[in-house]
């Protein structure tokens, strides 16, 4: 056993095929889902589903990136995220390189343009970039012929979680076409909602946002008035501030991390008012549909967007999203690499 | 004619100061206009100039009571050299400076810094702007009366609003002494609070933080109400939302002493403009170009921005020209600075408005001529008898330029040093023949005939 | 383009019965048989051998199926989708006698990749390889241990095989200097 130092394989076309065109892959670039076909975001499905199959072998390596080099540029501290990163690279047999802000050239002012054209100088093939400035990623992608996949930017976008988030929907519910699925917590400073709402209303769901009035953003609903006609900001979701009414009869409960600072910037009177109102508690999860499934992101706090029994209770699948998310990347690393041509 | 006399013939004359709209000659000598209207005789003397105006307009020099020319101090954005000589190739004969310079003008010092320079090396006339507060800090007055005696025509903290309504009404009173205006930056700052554009669905869509329109509008309700309390004069620096033109339309209707600008870009750009442009294909553009203060709003109130240009309640277009190094704004859009080198571009964007048959053009002119110099009462101050107008006497300051020639903004070929503006690649109409200040042709596009 | 009949839906069929026999005569029974089918063709072919085999020996054999998608490193070129199907292996290979089935052996590489492949799924006994059609002109020292037709053919040429699970219907044609 063990690999053979292979050789990779060379193979003029073969003779004969039956595939659909490669036209079906458009993305040099993953920054975030607005521009994702349902085809795309199938062929990501798919494809994740074959790399989780790899990593459950006894060996979850394979050779398919061998000699391409993946830089990750955290911005932002993450644990979760870029390892998960780190680890599809890595199942992939692709070099990987961890670059944080702290200890480098990033915290001595370096600009993102510069940093990017430095990394594209050494041989980066992709970048996986996190930055606290939405729009980061697609200023780094402008100035580099690397492959960007945008792993969170300020609050704009996360298409990598969004795509796991619908990989585990849909390994539970299968189709998620006419589900309601409602996104609970800050939506306002949500990223990880933004990209959500983007990949489930083109996969057709129903979606329901709901939070403090102070947490939803202006102009969810879209232009008005002169502006008739034109690009929302968001395509159309509902907004309800009544948590019980967006629960109810919900096939997928998708609740969002509320951070510190917005109940010291005062957006919020306080935790307890938070979870008074918004919490998802077992009693409010009943009135969902039965078997309904509990998401989050992550870091939860728990006890406070989520009670402590719902965060590990039986239709919770947190941990799920987690295991999909090595799977997911890959496939997205795996997609922007080949898909190039 | 003598030598130095300068006959611009045959153009269409359009001279709202003096309701004059007619095809005809204007003679410059000994830098002050000499005559101006139908047919001016006179046999050639040898070095004088002709510009033959046939087919073009020709009006006072244009006039901007809000520009940043960044000397002293970031001469590396732009200098009072450079700036002056973008002016003069956007049609400008007379600048007001902003004093967010470094040092700030609060002091005769620099006051007389930047008089001294641009008397050297300024292609245009170069009018100071003081600070209101000391270091601009918002905190105490500045010197006003000062600096009104080393020759500011206005008082301002732009960039920053006057924040402290105590502080804006004392210098208000103040000013009563000096009958000069304050020019204030109205934006609110617990209701701004870091917005990097206006607060709407563009902001939604790319993640940033905005500052809503009642950022503004609450400091201009606050500002008139100071102007009606103190019967001094207040200037609504960059207007740019339907609330703000209808505060001030009623505020003037009322008789308070009120006076408002708006920039080109307000005129005729939206928050759109963050999210996508012709340069920056491939995805959302987050164009820093496009990062303004205060921000480009949506079109409707772009819309009320025109009509109250049109009807009055707006009294001048202002540029707000506002030169950033390329790499300043090679950033992420929460980090870069805000402004647009607008010196270059301004003429041809407000003529898109009379293009659209949107705006007449002689209220057009009107409001980068006349306007301007009745809302600072510019010409009060000595020297200046006429400015904004051809009537005989007044600076030879003028403009002649041809409304419906077509060309593309290229940032690279500016004579300012601020590249930043949207703009860039844009088809644009109405197009700079030659600018005169003073008697001098500060800018020719073509060859000026000698005779 | 020209194209010739090289097999006709009868060769086909006598082919793929005369391999199963093959098959089973030369592993002296089916113990421990295991057929891996590559994707796309590849599949009903070893689908058809095992059914081969089910009729005239009454043994099932189980067949999985091997995307060698993410064994290559050429990008895609036109017609190359970057789709990959999952793999399914049915059982642990480690022990077992695996056949390989593929439709057409040309270079040799893609049978480099799926041999690649199988050893990260465990140790077989031993690996053969069945294909329908041998064009020749390898690039690598690999050799079938069951044929269905020697076709000697140029480079330029194009061999396409068709079967009715994917096409329609059983044949294979070549078509000359299709490139």
């Amino acid at each position: 056993m063990g690999g053979s130092a292979a050789l990779l394989v060379q193979e003029p076309p073969p003779a004969i095929l039956t595939r659909p065109a490669p036209g079906t892959w458009q993305h040099h670039h993953v920054l975030d889902l607005d521009d994702f076909s349902t085809d795309e975001i199938e062929l990501v499905m798919e494809t994740a589903g074959v790399m989780k199959e790899v990593l459950a072998r006894p060996i979850p390596r394979i050779p398919t990136l061998r000699g391409t080099t993946i830089i990750t540029v955290f911005y932002e501290a993450s644990t979760r995220t870029r390892s998960s990163f780190e680890l599809a690279g890595k199942a992939l047999g692709a070099d990987v390189i961890n670059i944080t802000s702290s200890g480098s050239s990033i915290t001595k002012g370096e600009s993102v343009v510069d940093t990017v054209l430095t990394l594209q100088a050494v041989g980066a093939d992709i970048l996986v970039m996190r930055h606290s400035h939405s729009g980061a990623p697609y200023l780094a992608a402008r100035n580099t012929r690397a492959g960007v996949i945008n792993a969170g930017d300020g609050w704009h976008a996360h298409p990598s979680q969004a795509l796991l988030d619908l990989f585990t929907i849909r390994s539970h519910l299968g189709d998620v076409r006419g589900r309601k699925v409602v996104i609970i917590g800050d939506i306002t400073h949500s990223r990880v909602a933004r990209s959500n709402i983007w990949g489930l209303t083109t996969m057709g769901a129903h979606v329901v946002v709901c939070g403090p009035p102070t947490l939803l953003p202006v102009g969810l609903e879209g232009p008005r008035g002169s502006e008739d006609g034109r690009e929302a900001a968001l395509p159309p979701v509902e907004v309800e501030t009544n948590v019980d009414r967006a629960i109810k009869d919900a096939d997928v409960v998708m609740t969002l991390r509320l951070q510190l600072e917005r109940m010291q910037s005062g957006l919020v009177p306080s935790i307890r008012e938070y979870c008074n109102l918004w919490q998802v508690t077992s009693k409010r999860l009943a009135t969902a549909k039965p078997g309904a499934l509990v998401l989050h992101p992550g870091p939860v706090n728990e006890g406070v967007e989520i009670s402590l029994d719902v965060a590990h209770g039986a239709q919770s699948v947190i941990e799920e999203q987690v295991a999909n998310g090595v799977a997911v990347r890959m496939a997205l690393l795996y997609l922007i690499s080949r898909g190039r041509g | 004619m003598k030598e130095n006399d300068i006959l611009i013939r045959g153009g269409r004359i359009i001279d709202q100061a003096r309701g004059v709209d007619v095809v005809g000659d204007v003679l410059i000598r000994d830098g002050r206009i000499a005559a101006a209207g139908e047919r001016v005789d006179g046999a050639g003397a040898s070095g004088s100039h002709v510009i033959d105006a046939k087919g073009l307009i020709v009006c006072p020099g244009l006039v901007d009571i809000h520009c940043h020319l960044r000397d002293p101090g970031f001469e590396y954005k732009e200098t009072i050299e450079t700036g002056t000589r973008a002016a003069a190739r956007g049609g400008f004969t007379t600048v007001c400076c902003m004093p967010n310079t470094n040092p700030p003008s609060d002091s005769r010092a620099t006051v007389e810094y930047i008089q001294r320079t641009a008397a050297a090396t300024a292609s245009v006339r170069v009018l100071p702007i003081g600070c209101v507060s000391k270091g601009r800090q918002g905190k105490e007055m500045a010197e006003l009366g000062d600096l009104a005696a080393a020759g500011v025509v206005a008082f301002s903290d732009d960039g920053s609003p006057v924040a402290d309504a105590a502080l804006m009404r004392r210098a208000l009173e103040y000013c009563r002494a000096l009958d000069l205006p304050i020019s204030d930056h109205c934006e609110e700052p617990a209701l701004a609070h870091g917005g990097v554009m206006h607060e709407g669905w563009v902001a939604v869509r790319l993640g940033l933080r905005g500052q809503p329109s009642a950022a503004e509008e609450a400091m201009v309700a606050r500002d008139i109400a100071l102007a009606e309390l103190t019967g001094s004069r207040v200037h609504i620096a960059h207007v740019s939302t339907a609330g703000s033109v209808e505060l001030v339309l009623r505020a003037k209707a009322r008789g308070v002493p009120v006076t408002a600008e708006v920039t080109p870009h307000h005129l005729t750009l939206t928050h759109e403009n963050v999210m996508s442009s012709p340069s920056l294909p491939g995805g959302l553009a987050y164009d820093t170009n496009a990062k303004v203060m205060p921000p480009l709003r949506t079109a409707d109130d772009v819309a009320a921005c025109v009509e109250g240009l049109r009807d009055g309640t707006i009294d001048a277009i202002a540029t707000d020209h506002a030169p950033h190094a390329p790499v300043d704004k090679l950033c992420e859009f929460d980090d870069a600075p805000s402004g647009i080198s607008g010196f270059e571009t301004a003429l041809a964007l407000v003529l898109s408005l009379v293009h659209d048959g949107k705006l007449d053009l002689p209220t057009l002119i009107a409001r980068m001529t006349a306007g301007p110099v009745a809302a600072f009462g510019l010409e009060r101050h000595e020297g200046l008898a006429g400015i904004g107008s051809l009537a005989v006497g007044a600076p030879g300051d003028v403009l002649v330029f041809d409304p419906n020639a077509e060309w593309t903004a290229e940032p690279e070929r500016f004579a300012s040093k601020g590249r930043n503006t949207p703009l860039a690649g844009r088809v644009l109409k109405g197009q700079v023949v030659a600018t005169i200040h003073g008697g001098v042709v500060a800018f020719s596009a073509r060859e000026v005939k000698v005779r | 383009m020209p194209e010739t009949t090289i097999m006709s839906s009868e060769d086909v069929r006598r082919a793929i019965m005369r391999i199963a026999h093959e098959i089973v005569e030369n592993n002296h029974g089916c113990q421990d048989l295991v057929f891996i089918g590559m994707q796309t063709r590849g599949v009903p072919l070893a689908e058809r051998i095992a059914q081969g085999i089910a009729e005239f020996e009454g043994e099932t054999v189980p067949v999985g199926s091997l995307d060698i998608g993410l064994y290559r490193d050429d990008l895609p070129d036109v017609g190359l989708s970057i789709e990959i199907k999952p793999s399914d292996i049915p059982t642990d290979i480690a022990g077992k006698r695996l056949v390989l089935v593929d439709d057409v052996l040309y270079t040799g590489r893609s049978i480099r990749a799926a041999l690649d492949a199988l050893i990260d799924y465990g140790r077989p006994q031993r690996i053969q390889l069945a294909v329908l059609v041998d064009r020749g002109h390898r690039e690598l020292p690999i050799r079938p241990d069951y044929v269905g037709k020697n076709i000697p053919t140029s480079r330029r040429d194009d061999v396409q095989v068709r079967l009715l699970e994917t096409d329609g219907g059983d044949g294979v044609a070549l078509i000359a200097e299709s490139r």
